[in-house]
């Protein structure tokens, strides 16, 4: 039976669905197997094998995260020696891909980044060109290395749990040699919003929000969902950078993208075009985010808004 | 200093852009200089005037690979400020995936270091055309360097480069010696803008041509034949078509819910 490796790191105290979504894309491949770093917590250990995992590689040391993604790989790559995988799964972050991209290197694999769905055959789909093409790709390796988007397959476990067999991965020693080192960590403030390119629906503002991203923070309140910028808005300094969602920024497509206040040149639609639904709210009727949006208000955001904000929580009572 | 900058010829954003060809590679007409490797540029030419410039012997070689065209990439790096260019070109690279990329791109920078060592290696974060971030991890890869990637800072000191790099949950100091492989994204700087002096030295300045026999890349190790990964199929995406279009009347904000509602996405 075909075998695929998952890697999560630092798993932490709950699974995220994104990792659940990667082990339900390799149990759609054949065994799952899951190679983790940092703590296991005992109900992650159980959830992991609900969702069908085999076996749980851990590394032999403990001081990976004090790297940057170098000796991470160096680990990955044995444990997928060790478990003779033909298919490794990895997150589509930064570290995910370059993660992914120097595995790639050490087992002369394949690698596809920004996947949204796996074939039973291993072969790939994704969008290029900022979403202009949809593609199909394979690995022509023995070992192929997919980059996974969030929110590709709907989670899946299987009828019955099975109990995962620990085993250690010995990190290979030069593993740590020559790479960078992480010597300062300042953790960011949590908005207790989703996650941007996780998220369901997101609400985004532009140069015209004018500084003020309080009406945008409240409809995404409403309706659960995140906030995202223009590049206009996080240049200007009004939003911090991780909010940008467009070509320099992040990639999104979720169920429904609000743009408040954003005219939509080719920058911004790079990072959101493929977006179910768009709504978009602008005072100017020539902004080329009309152009595809399936539903356009011409009009001042700070009274559409608020207005829209206030008929969801009556309606959500 | 020597620092060697990697920079791509990718098609313009502003346009249209299209795959072609059997092996679904990137239409390369209307192309410019990609817009993420300026910032690249622009931290290799600061690092280099705050050590006294090519007078005081730095080197900024701006390297791409492509085809004929993309010598257009590294005149308008020599116009920016580059010290000088290679461009690294043959037939047998159509088709490169990442994997074939950092392969010739690496035997290419060993070869910029046969004289006198490289000492930076610095990269955008990101092509604007593939979009992979894969090629900076695979070259660090291959040549051993430490990889310092996505860096929103960057300082040497000496032996030593320090950079910030913003994760969503944190952002991480990351330290490593020379030499080392830097990627950068569009927050460390202001990429300047080639002014007139500037585009006339350029013309004085050397490209130097590359092919796979000066490297020792053998043709089967890239290109379509040498990559890992094929694209199968390709096809464009429909355009997105305007829905409908409303002018607010006082009202918008009730229409829009209603149209969430419509839609079940309340």
């Amino acid at each position: 039976m075909a075998k695929a490796l998952v890697f999560i790191d630092n798993p932490g105290s709950a699974l995220k669905k994104s990792s659940l979504e990667l082990l339900t894309i390799a149990r759609s491949l054949g065994e799952a197997a899951v190679a983790f770093n940092g703590e296991l917590h005992d109900d992650v250990a159980a959830a992991l094998g609900a969702h069908g995992a085999s076996v749980l590689y851990r590394p032999s040391t403990t001081d990976l995260d004090d790297y940057l993604v170098a000796p991470k790989a160096a680990y990955l790559a044995a444990a997928v020696a060790a478990s003779g995988a033909e298919t490794v799964l990895l997150e589509n972050t930064a570290d995910g891909k370059e993660i992914a991209a120097r595995l790639g290197v050490k087992l002369n694999a394949g690698v596809i980044t920004d996947v949204v769905g796996v074939d039973a055959d291993g072969t790939a789909h994704k969008s290029v060109l900022a979403g202009s093409y949809t593609t199909t790709a394979k690995a022509r390796t023995a070992v192929a290395v997919l980059t996974v988007k969030p929110n590709s397959v709907d989670v899946e476990a299987p009828a019955a749990a099975s109990t995962p067999e620990a085993v250690t991965i010995d990190v290979p020693a030069d593993a740590t040699a020559n790479a960078a080192r992480i010597t300062g960590r300042a953790e960011k403030p949590a908005s207790g919003r989703p996650e941007l390119t996780e998220a369901r629906i997101v609400v985004a503002g532009g140069r015209g929000v004018d500084g003020d991203f309080g009406p945008l923070e409240e409809l995404a309140d409403a309706l659960g969902g995140a906030l995202g910028a223009s590049r206009a808005a996080t240049d200007a300094g009004w939003i911090g950078h991780d909010y940008q969602v467009g070509q320099t920024g992040k990639t999104v497509s979720p169920q429904l993208y609000i743009s408040a206040g954003i005219s939509g040149a080719i920058q911004q639609k790079a990072g959101m075009q493929t977006s179910k639904v768009i709504v978009a709210i602008n005072k100017d009727a020539e902004s080329p985010i009309f152009e595809i949006a399936d539903f356009g208000i011409i009009g001042d955001l700070f009274k559409v808004v608020p207005q829209a904000t206030e008929e969801i929580k009556k309606r959500k009572g | 200093m020597k620092i060697v900058v990697l920079v791509k010829h990718v098609p313009d954003a502003q346009f249209d852009r299209h795959l072609t060809g059997p092996g679904n590679t990137t239409d390369r007409d209307e192309s410019i200089l990609s817009e993420l490797d300026e910032y690249a540029l622009e931290a290799a030419l600061q690092l280099s005037e705050a050590r006294g410039g090519a007078k005081a012997g730095n080197e900024v070689i701006a390297l791409s690979m492509g085809p004929a065209g993309a010598v257009n990439a590294i005149k308008k790096s020599l116009q920016i400020g580059a010290s000088s260019g290679a461009h690294l070109s043959d037939d047998a690279l159509a088709g490169s995936d990442a994997a074939a990329t950092s392969l010739a791109l690496a035997a290419a920078i060993r070869y910029l270091g046969a004289d006198a060592p490289v000492d930076l290696v610095l990269t955008g974060m990101a092509s604007t055309d593939g979009e992979t971030s894969l090629v900076p991890a695979q070259i660090a890869e291959r040549l051993g360097l430490p990889q310092v990637t996505f860096a929103s800072s960057l300082e040497v000191n000496g032996e030593r480069v320090v950079a910030r790099r913003d994760g969503d949950a944190h952002a991480d100091t990351v330290e490593a010696t020379l030499p080392a492989l830097v990627s950068v994204t569009d927050q460390i700087n202001e990429p300047r803008y080639p002014n007139f002096k500037g585009i006339l030295a350029a013309k004085k300045k050397k490209i130097t041509p590359l092919t796979l026999a000066d490297i020792g890349v053998d043709a089967a190790q890239v290109g379509a034949a040498g990559s890992l990964t094929a694209v199968e199929t390709a096809e464009a995406r429909p355009p997105r078509s305007a829905g409908t279009i409303i002018t607010d009347e006082g009202d918008a904000g009730i229409k829009l819910v209603e149209f969430l509602a419509a839609q079940k996405l309340l």
